[in-house]
């Protein structure tokens, strides 16, 4: 970027417009990644979730109740990544870029790790730890996810683990509720403050 | 030159990035006639450009995104919101204050000019 001394001034301009704009575009990249989170994307999650621990709560297998919240889990997954996706392409922010990696990164770990430890879990029989084990690890990826993003998902992160700590210290028989409450309940209320503190 | 000695202390994301030999060299170098000085400033070309690319945002979120401190921001805020470029709304959600940051109309208007502006100099120079 350096100018050589006898070249005229406005070839340094032209660097520097150049340098300029690509400030402006790593900011706004930056911005708009960093809000990409979805507001009624997430409230969607959110109803998914509900749905799911009413259905889940009615079935009479532990096969069932497992086959219920791992659909429930496929279904918000699609719909929290259709509202990211759209929500960045309104913005015309690429998703994909650094924070958006990060984010991913961040989320995606402790869900690698729930998924090994509900197999390993399900493996032993221990069927009553599986919702705290979700809550706790959902939320970690959530708060880890929330340093890259608005303080609200961190939020979220917290109240999830919370209610994960619930779920160890109550019957087993509650876990649905728990459930319905962080994946249905958190999901649905944090999505509606999203939405409408940085759209939808 | 004014504006430009005001940045010195320039956002530490993306600027963080730039050498320090580097954001010296830019400082040293002229400024293009008629540039809007106020937006012109690292820090303030941060806020602005975080701003134009989502409808508002917090004091914590914004300082987040340009990688600022806090008195780096409230000062450069200050300066955008007496151009009349940045609306600020303090309120309280519960007991805790918040402070909430958008573009006003002129705002917008004297970001696109700037990216106009800017975008005038590179084609001007790739004609030369």
């Amino acid at each position: 970027m350096s100018r050589r001394a006898g070249e005229p001034a406005a070839v340094s301009f032209g660097e520097h417009a150049e340098e300029s704009l690509h400030f402006i575009r790593r900011a706004m990249e930056r911005s708009s990644t960093f809000t990409a989170v979805p507001g009624l994307g997430g409230a969607g999650m959110g109803v998914v979730g509900l749905a799911a621990a009413v259905l889940a709560a009615r079935q009479g297998s532990a096969q069932a109740w497992l086959a219920v919240w791992l659909a429930a889990a496929g279904a918000a997954f699609a719909v929290g990544i259709t509202a990211m996706w759209r929500k960045a392409a309104r913005s015309g922010a690429p998703i994909a870029g650094p924070t958006g990696r990060r984010f991913a990164t961040s989320l995606g770990a402790p869900l690698v790790a729930g998924a090994v430890l509900t197999w390993g879990v399900w493996m032993h029989g221990d069927r009553a730890l599986i919702p705290a084990l979700w809550l706790l690890l959902y939320g970690t990826g959530v708060l880890a996810g929330g340093v890259f993003s608005v303080a609200a998902v961190r939020l979220l992160g917290v109240a999830l683990m919370a209610l994960g700590v619930a779920a160890l210290a109550t019957p087993a028989a509650w876990g649905d509720v728990w459930l319905g409450l962080g994946f249905g309940g958190l999901h649905f209320g944090f999505g509606l403050y999203i939405a409408r503190r940085h759209g939808g | 030159m004014a504006a430009r000695r005001e940045s010195s202390a320039a956002p530490k994301t993306s600027a963080r990035k730039e050498s320090a030999e580097a954001a010296r060299e830019r400082q040293a170098r002229p400024l293009p006639q008629g540039l809007d000085q106020i937006i012109h400033d690292r820090t303030r070309l941060a806020i602005v450009s975080a701003l134009a690319a989502t409808e508002t945002l917090s004091f914590t979120d914004l300082r987040t995104i340009t990688g600022t401190t806090d008195g780096n921001l409230s000062v450069h805020a200050r300066r955008l919101e007496d151009a009349g470029y940045l609306l600020c709304e303090k309120r309280f959600a519960g007991r805790t204050p918040r402070t909430e940051y958008r573009l006003s109309a002129a705002g917008k208007r004297a970001f696109e000019k700037y990216l106009d502006h800017m975008d005038a100099i590179i084609k001007a120079t790739r004609k030369k």
